[in-house]
């Protein structure tokens, strides 16, 4: 492999998306979209108290209406093996007892499925789910986070015990400081794809199941624990998935229930999670309270922070994510104090939501810098350069790559800070108030396991084959960027199968981490298909062995335009189809695992958001002008892929700044704004022009293209930096999402 | 008698006894009310399933993607459904069943239709277009290009919708500045967010001055 690999190809046009003309004339077919034989309808019922016990449930009304084949609760629900061991083997993301659906009388959480009505036709069983009629015995339920503050307890497990480095609370000590708190409210992922599964068991035996997962394996695991079956008798399809940022990333009780509910019908069961549903049952992104202490000298040098966060989880499972870890490692600080707390309250467990508690933890950390860059007078780049970390300060290690002061420079040049005003509220233009805001962002560059198998086909094509799915990133087409890359094949010639199981395994689509895996993986099969063929050329007789007396080797080849050819001279050349031909091969094919080794170095991507807006000084509304993402993400596989995500991270980054936030009626333990007209997300009006700025140069240590990953660092930082923006065009400083018009009112 | 209005699914009764009472009230079950009393004591289960069976259908004739339709369908099935479930042109997506996301946008007559909030019933006679119909053969809308050429799209879900909404867009006049193309395309949702790239396909097929 040549050490330039990749480092060159960013000049090259990029390759289109994979899979796009299916996409633009409906031919991608999401799980909701398989069409079966003898389909019946499932859809769930769900409770209307928050917290409580079943005391009677009707079912006798919906057993009658036309259509219905079967009503299940947790009085007739057939027993999942798996529930009975304890912990529900579907695996939680962290401690505690998985919802085990239908298993009792308990009521955990408002929506929490209390029935599973199925019918033979969508309009039968919609009708007949409504004459499901419960009694409850209610329980004392705790929605909110704020006025439970004093159950926060410390997670379970080594890894959240509170973080000191240096003297604890040191900040204190510091000439110039800022205390402050921040709150993220409730945010849902809400993919467009509505939460679905298609379920078929094709014998008593064997399972079939299509369904919105980021990880067919996992999945398939999880169903295999629950249902007690050998996981080879479970196939798991998820080719197609509308986007899920994290809420793919378990398998939810619904999944369970439609597998048991096409059990008990025995036909091909379609569940469909009505829009209301995503708000309540497949979790969110948690409610946090944080508050930051950080201090500097006078010319700008940090002497310590502290950072403490309470989010919430749900009362059965502990829910933890890295929302103060940041802090660990961003800046070069001698004290650094951080902890982390969990509340638990009657609610659906939360899952990741894409950037996932570093997003949440940027917004405080990030808003912070911003008001101790005010109070030292200082430019806030200024203030980041001054305490750029050089090496790791948590892990007192190197970077493998690290170039976040490019992106200060490469983004600032770009969106025009040269004219942010210092003094905030002074830039003007009409009603118009006009400031300028930044925000950084990381996220650990991670590099799992990955299989592929890679198959050259008599007509010359290439075949890679992976279990990992693509949930809108362009996984396809990064595999396809690195596969014609190395074979020198164009991208028509190079086609995938992936997205489920019985394929290699490939990782869950989680963590930013499927470029840096998979990306890797199909390098290196890639490369032993070339030793293979560099072995073939080898053989006596070969005209290519001829003119290397010592034996082929790969790096005396070439492998451009579908054909390897002698670099020293290369007329002795031959098709891959010529190549298979020759040496009576039906097709050439190789498997190989791949995965990361421990390194002595800390991988991160890192990203900086620049936002230019101006906020109505009459209505308070925001009108963000211009957005520039710059992302230090080693080598970019696939530029056009790649650029698209950053930009959706940024508009997810708006949505969190500006408008998301589930409410919750706190006197029912019920949201208000389950839909999508009253839960408010970007749409097409409220996004500028995003600009995306990519380094572009290679990690030396993660994997062969030098590629992390992106996904994450795409959100992470975005919203502070429109929290700093709005304080630099307003002087008010907001610090509880989202920042709304009322909270920039006049007056 | 029944009036039309509880035919086309307005019902004046509660939900539990919605069917039954429509039942009583039809013209149709009055006629059957002289049918023998044993088949009509023989109420519950198996007489609800046969008589829906016969009065959850109604006739519909439509166009859909330039083919004629004859249906029979029942009166409580949105175009939407009818389109996924019963004509398995799945391209139209559900992503709210609300008329608030724009997933299921479709033309009917033309126009750019909510088809989750449009009963089937009432598209009697009509035009119905949907992203399996854009298409001419192999040779894709110039729309479905640009959003292939500008990557107007990740996970693909809204996309059918999108471009319904953007074809009906530039055919509306809708489509004549970045800001225009904004405003009228905030009934679509994209949350991998898109937009940006969106805007730009449309833009580029608007003023490559093509039909649309």
């Amino acid at each position: 492999m040549d050490k330039e690999f990749f480092f060159d190809k960013q000049a090259k046009d990029p390759i289109e998306r994979v899979g796009g003309r299916a996409k633009v004339t409906g031919a991608a077919l999401y799980t909701a979209d398989q069409q079966f034989q003898n389909l019946a309808y499932g859809f769930l019922v769900g409770s209307t108290v928050a917290k409580g016990r079943i005391k009677s449930i009707d079912t006798k009304a919906a057993e009658r209406a036309p259509g219905v084949l079967a009503v299940i609760t947790h009085q007739n629900a057939p027993k999942i093996p798996g529930y009975q061991t304890g912990r529900d083997p579907a695996k939680p993301p962290t401690a505690g007892q998985p919802l085990r659906i239908f298993y009792n009388e308990e009521i955990f959480y408002y929506d929490q499925p209390i029935a599973l009505v199925i019918a033979d036709t969508y309009e039968r069983v919609l009708h007949a789910a409504k004459l499901v009629k419960a009694q409850y015995e209610k329980g004392v339920f705790q929605t909110e986070l704020g006025s439970n503050l004093a159950k926060a307890k410390i997670p379970t497990g080594p890894r959240f015990e509170d973080y000191k480095r240096g003297e604890v609370d040191g900040y204190k000590n510091a000439p110039v400081k800022v205390e402050q708190e921040y709150y993220h409210p409730i945010e849902v992922h809400n993919p467009m794809e509505l939460g679905n599964t298609l379920a078929h068991w094709e014998s008593d035996q064997k399972l079939m199941v299509y369904t919105k997962t980021q990880g067919v394996e996992a999945t398939r695991k999880s169903i295999s624990d629950a249902f007690k079956l050998p996981p080879e008798n479970i196939t798991v399809h998820a080719e197609q998935i509308g986007g899920a940022f994290g809420m793919g990333l378990r398998t939810w009780p619904y999944e369970i229930a439609a597998v048991m509910g096409a059990q008990k019908v025995g036909r091909p069961l379609k569940l469909v999670l009505h829009r209301e549903q995503m708000f309540t049952n497949v979790g969110y992104r948690p409610a946090t309270q944080q508050k930051i202490g950080i201090g500097a000298t006078p010319d700008g040098k940090l002497v310590g922070i502290t950072h403490e966060a309470y989010a919430n989880t749900s009362s059965y499972e502990e829910f933890t994510e890295a929302t103060v870890n940041l802090t660990q490692f961003l800046y070069a600080c001698p004290n650094v104090t951080t902890r982390y707390r969990l509340v638990p309250l009657n609610m659906c467990t939360p899952i990741w939501m894409r950037g996932p508690g570093e997003a949440t933890g940027s917004f405080a950390l990030e808003s912070a810098m911003d008001e101790l860059a005010f109070a030292l007078n200082l430019d806030p780049i200024e203030l980041r350069n001054r305490n750029h970390a050089d090496v790791d300060p948590e892990k007192n290690q190197p970077w493998s790559s690290k170039y976040l002061t490019e992106c200060f420079q490469m983004g600032a040049e770009k969106i025009g800070w040269k004219n942010r005003k210092l003094q905030p509220r002074t830039a003007q233009e009409g009603d118009w108030l006009v400031g300028y805001g930044m925000g950084t962002g990381a996220f650990g560059a991670m590099r799992w396991a990955a299989t592929v198998k890679a198959r050259l086909q008599p007509d010359g094509s290439l075949l890679l084959q992976c279990s990992v799915n693509d949930m809108g990133p362009g996984t396809a087409t990064m595999m396809t960027a690195v596969a014609t890359e190395a074979m020198g094949l164009t991208p028509a010639k190079v086609r995938i199968q992936m997205g489920s199981t019985g394929l290699p395994p490939g990782p869950t689509q989680g963590g930013s981490n499927v470029t840096a895996t998979v990306g890797a993986a199909v390098n290196d099969v890639c490369t032993a298909l070339k030793e293979q063929i560099a072995t073939l050329l080898s053989k006596e007789g070969s005209r290519f062995h001829t003119a290397n007396v010592h034996g082929v080797k790969v790096d005396d080849l070439l492998f451009a335009e579908g054909a390897v050819s002698l670099k020293q001279n290369p007329a002795i050349k031959m098709t891959y189809t010529e190549l298979l031909q020759q040496n009576g091969l039906s097709v050439l094919e190789q498997t190989r695992e791949s995965k990361g080794q421990q390194q002595q170095y800390s991988m991160y991507s890192f990203s900086v958001h620049f936002v230019k807006l101006r906020v109505h000084k009459p209505t308070g509304r925001i009108k963000i002008d211009h957005v520039v993402s710059c992302a230090d993400a080693g080598t970019i596989v696939s530029p056009t892929t790649a650029a698209s995500q950053m930009i959706g991270g940024a508009v997810g980054g708006i949505g969190m700044a500006m408008m998301e936030d589930l409410v919750i009626d706190h006197r029912f333990g019920r949201p208000i704004n389950n839909n999508l007209a009253d839960y408010h997300v970007p749409v097409n009006a409220d996004i500028p022009n995003v600009d995306v700025v990519f380094v572009g140069k290679k990690d030396p240590y993660i994997n062969q293209m030098g590629s992390k990953g992106l996904g994450e660092i795409a959100l992470i930082g975005m919203a502070p930096a429109i929290a700093n923006a709005v304080f630099n065009a307003t002087g008010k400083r907001i610090r509880t999402l989202p920042i709304t018009p009322d909270k920039l009112m006049e007056g | 008698m029944a009036k039309d209005n509880e035919i086309n699914g307005q019902p004046e009764h509660s939900p539990d006894q919605g069917r039954r009472s429509f039942l009583k009230n039809s013209s149709l079950l009055s006629a059957l009310a002289l049918a023998p009393p044993y088949i009509v004591k023989a109420a519950g289960a198996e007489w609800d399933e046969k008589a829906a069976r016969f009065f959850e259908r109604v006739p519909l004739s439509i166009e859909v993607n330039g083919r004629s339709r004859t249906l029979s369908i029942e009166p409580r099935t949105t175009l939407l459904d009818l389109l996924r479930e019963q004509l398995a042109l799945t391209g139209t997506k559900k992503g709210c069943d609300h008329g608030q996301c724009g997933a299921c946008t479709v033309h009917v007559d033309g126009k750019r239709v909510l088809s989750c909030l449009s009963l089937a019933v009432m598209q009697e006679g009509k035009k119905v277009t949907t992203i399996e119909g854009l298409a001419e053969g192999e040779k894709l809308h110039p729309l479905q290009e640009a959003f292939i050429k500008h990557d107007g799209f990740q996970c693909g879900y809204c996309t059918p919708g999108q471009i319904m909404s953007g074809v009906a867009c530039i055919r509306e006049g809708h489509a004549g500045s970045d800001d225009e193309v904004r405003e009228y395309m905030s009934g679509n949702i994209c949350r991998c967010g898109a937009y940006p790239n969106i805007v730009k396909a449309i833009r580029d097929v608007q003023k490559g001055g093509q039909k649309v």
